[in-house]
């Protein structure tokens, strides 16, 4: 068995709809798992208070807003080489999860940045660039919105995808590049000195599961719907050459 | 049930309302777009059998 076997939209969209209900059960359970025993059965931060329990939307959050870029950039690539319909519609599918994810990593960042570090906002390295992959975001969107041909709206965001992709990289490692600004180190390592303590890291790895299958949930949903967009746009066209 | 926030309570009740009425926007907007979509191409596959 090949993965270009689900470049055939008629295959991808029987492998979503078999997938789709256990992905659905399981990200339910993972999200409400991990909220749950983040909000509710962690103890305060020694020095945060109990603003340490944003972290649990923020961390997944962030994460997933660029992991759903760099998802983007591979399905564009696939586009850009071998011209895979399904791979550019999942592109376009995976933008709106990807905003989302981006603004609650924006909006929870200011209302914890504001009792931390006294201000809702500072041009600090990670928050710019996150601010700046939010309005790729939005350019992306926006693109696929304004061009009528299918084909070329993909060419056209697959390659502003390319570019917003150093903004994507940027946001990850923003903090290692520049050491002035005030977002903190990653709180996610594989050297366990760096990471969080344990009593937060598990539920927090519990809830980046959750954001990690509500993203996959969505993508292939909304790759779904972008498929027979397609399919009635076809059929609607011949119905007017008729 | 409710944990103890002391003072930051507004500041983590808020940060876990706006989340959360995020994703759920996201959640039923893709389930509303996916339904409508179906039911257009539905009808349109009619439409194209019926002659």
């Amino acid at each position: 068995m090949s993965l270009w076997e689900y470049a055939n939209p008629k295959k991808f969209m029987a492998t979503a709809d078999a997938v789709l209900p256990w992905l659905t059960g399981l990200t339910a359970i993972c999200l409400t798992v991990g909220l749950i025993w983040g909000f509710f059965f962690t103890p305060d931060d020694f020095r945060q208070g109990s603003t340490v329990k944003i972290i649990y939307l923020h961390v997944p959050a962030a994460m997933m807003a660029i992991n759903a870029w760099v998802m983007m950039l591979v399905a564009s690539l696939i586009w850009l080489i071998r011209r895979h319909h399904v791979s550019a519609l999942a592109a376009k599918a995976a933008a709106p999860v990807g905003i989302t994810f981006t603004l609650i990593a924006l909006v929870t960042g200011a209302i914890w940045g504001q009792p931390m570090w006294g201000t809702w906002w500072e041009w600090d390295p990670r928050l710019t660039s996150f601010l700046i992959l939010f309005l790729f975001y939005l350019g992306y969107i926006a693109l696929w919105q304004a061009i009528e041909s299918p084909d070329t709206a993909a060419d056209l965001t697959a390659v502003l995808c390319l570019v917003g992709s150093v903004f994507a990289v940027l946001s990850r490692y923003a903090v290692n590049f520049w050491n002035q600004g005030l977002h903190q180190g990653a709180s996610l390592s594989l050297d366990k000195e760096e990471n969080v303590a344990d009593v937060f890291f598990i539920p927090l790895l519990v809830a980046i599961a959750g954001f990690i299958l509500l993203f996959l949930v969505l993508v292939l949903a909304r790759t779904k719907t972008e498929i027979r967009a397609r399919r009635l746009k076809a059929i609607e066209l011949r119905e007017r050459l008729a | 049930m409710m944990p103890e926030l002391g003072k930051y309570a507004g500041t983590v009740l808020s940060a876990y309302a706006i989340s959360l009425v995020l994703l759920a926007a996201i959640v039923l907007l893709t389930l509303w777009q996916g339904r409508r979509m179906k039911r257009r191409l539905d009808a349109a596959e009619r439409r194209r059998k019926n002659g």
